[in-house]
């Protein structure tokens, strides 16, 4: 990850850190203040999404061409989606518990959330069981796509077809349709931007790290023979 | 008597509590106004920080680990 890249991400997450807080927002009762919890929220699941697309991408690319790298990035990139999913999931009970009056609401959007977040950890037990490098990478490059293929319309669609509280879903209309204004908007989207780019920086090192263990290993395998 | 000590305690308790609350001392109040909203913008900053830190420092030291295999090899 180029080091310009970084510096935005921090910038942008200083930015959000101080406007997200400071900047007016919309006055809506039951919110009220809680509104501001949209910009740390949101972007946790947004940030999931793009690290998945990205974890699927190089799944894809593996398939095609199956050079250990690609597998590194894929499993990394899942890895780091699963964090902001979790995170997601947390800051979302603890915004229930004030807007909708309990943490976990069983709603369509919560449920869903909760069995995508078990696909992809079911992703991570596939490639604990499998010892053979090549499958390993075959087998969980196959399910990622899976996984991902699972998650869309758990997350997105489902909601949508059925009721729910949950803001951009059923009868109830996303931020965007009037309460997220311009002025949540500057803030929103660099979270999101920041937020993302935190997670790609965390994967870029998390392979550099991979990389570091197979050469050791490499180095290792030299003295034996 | 009695009534003498009171009076008195009283008025001495209201000349104390005029003087305490009675006028506005300029203080550095920034920071507890607004709700003391800014002690709560403050606080996330220093968790941001201290995680920025972090991420950097981890960046440096797998720098150090690739430089030092990179030799090695």
């Amino acid at each position: 990850m180029k080091n310009w890249l970084k510096v935005v991400a921090v910038v942008l997450l200083f930015y959000v850190h101080i406007g997200g807080m400071l900047v007016d927002v919309p006055r809506l009762n039951i919110l009220n203040e809680t509104i501001r919890a949209l910009y740390f929220h949101v972007p946790m699941w947004f940030g999931m999404v793009l690290l998945f697309l990205l974890s699927v991408y190089y799944s894809i690319r593996y398939l095609r061409n199956p050079s250990q790298r690609f597998d590194h990035f894929a499993v990394e990139y899942a890895n780091a989606g699963l964090i902001f999913g979790i995170l997601g999931m947390l800051t979302g009970m603890l915004w229930a518990n004030y807007a909708w009056g309990s943490p976990w609401h069983g709603d369509p959007k919560q449920n869903g959330a909760a069995i995508a977040l078990l696909v992809y950890l079911a992703y991570f037990v596939l490639r604990g069981s499998v010892e053979n490098e090549e499958q390993r990478g075959r087998l969980s490059a196959v399910y990622n796509i899976f996984a991902f293929a699972a998650m869309v319309p758990l997350i997105f669609i489902i909601p949508r077809l059925t009721s729910s509280m949950h803001p951009g879903s059923g009868g109830n209309p996303g931020f965007n349709m009037y309460d997220l204004d311009s002025r949540m908007r500057l803030i929103f989207y660099p979270a999101v931007i920041g937020w993302f780019l935190v997670g790609v920086w965390i994967v870029s090192m998390r392979v550099r790290v991979r990389e570091l263990e197979e050469k050791i290993i490499d180095i290792e395998n030299e003295k034996v023979y | 008597m009695k009534k003498f000590i009171k009076t008195i305690l009283g008025l001495a308790l209201l000349l104390f509590s005029t003087l305490a609350y009675g006028q506005e001392v300029e203080m550095a109040d920034g920071m507890r106004s607004d709700g003391k909203i800014y002690v709560v913008v403050a606080i996330i900053l220093i968790v941001l920080t201290g995680l920025v830190v972090y991420l950097v420092v981890l960046d440096r030291k797998i720098k150090k680990l690739e430089n030092l295999l990179g030799e090695k090899k």
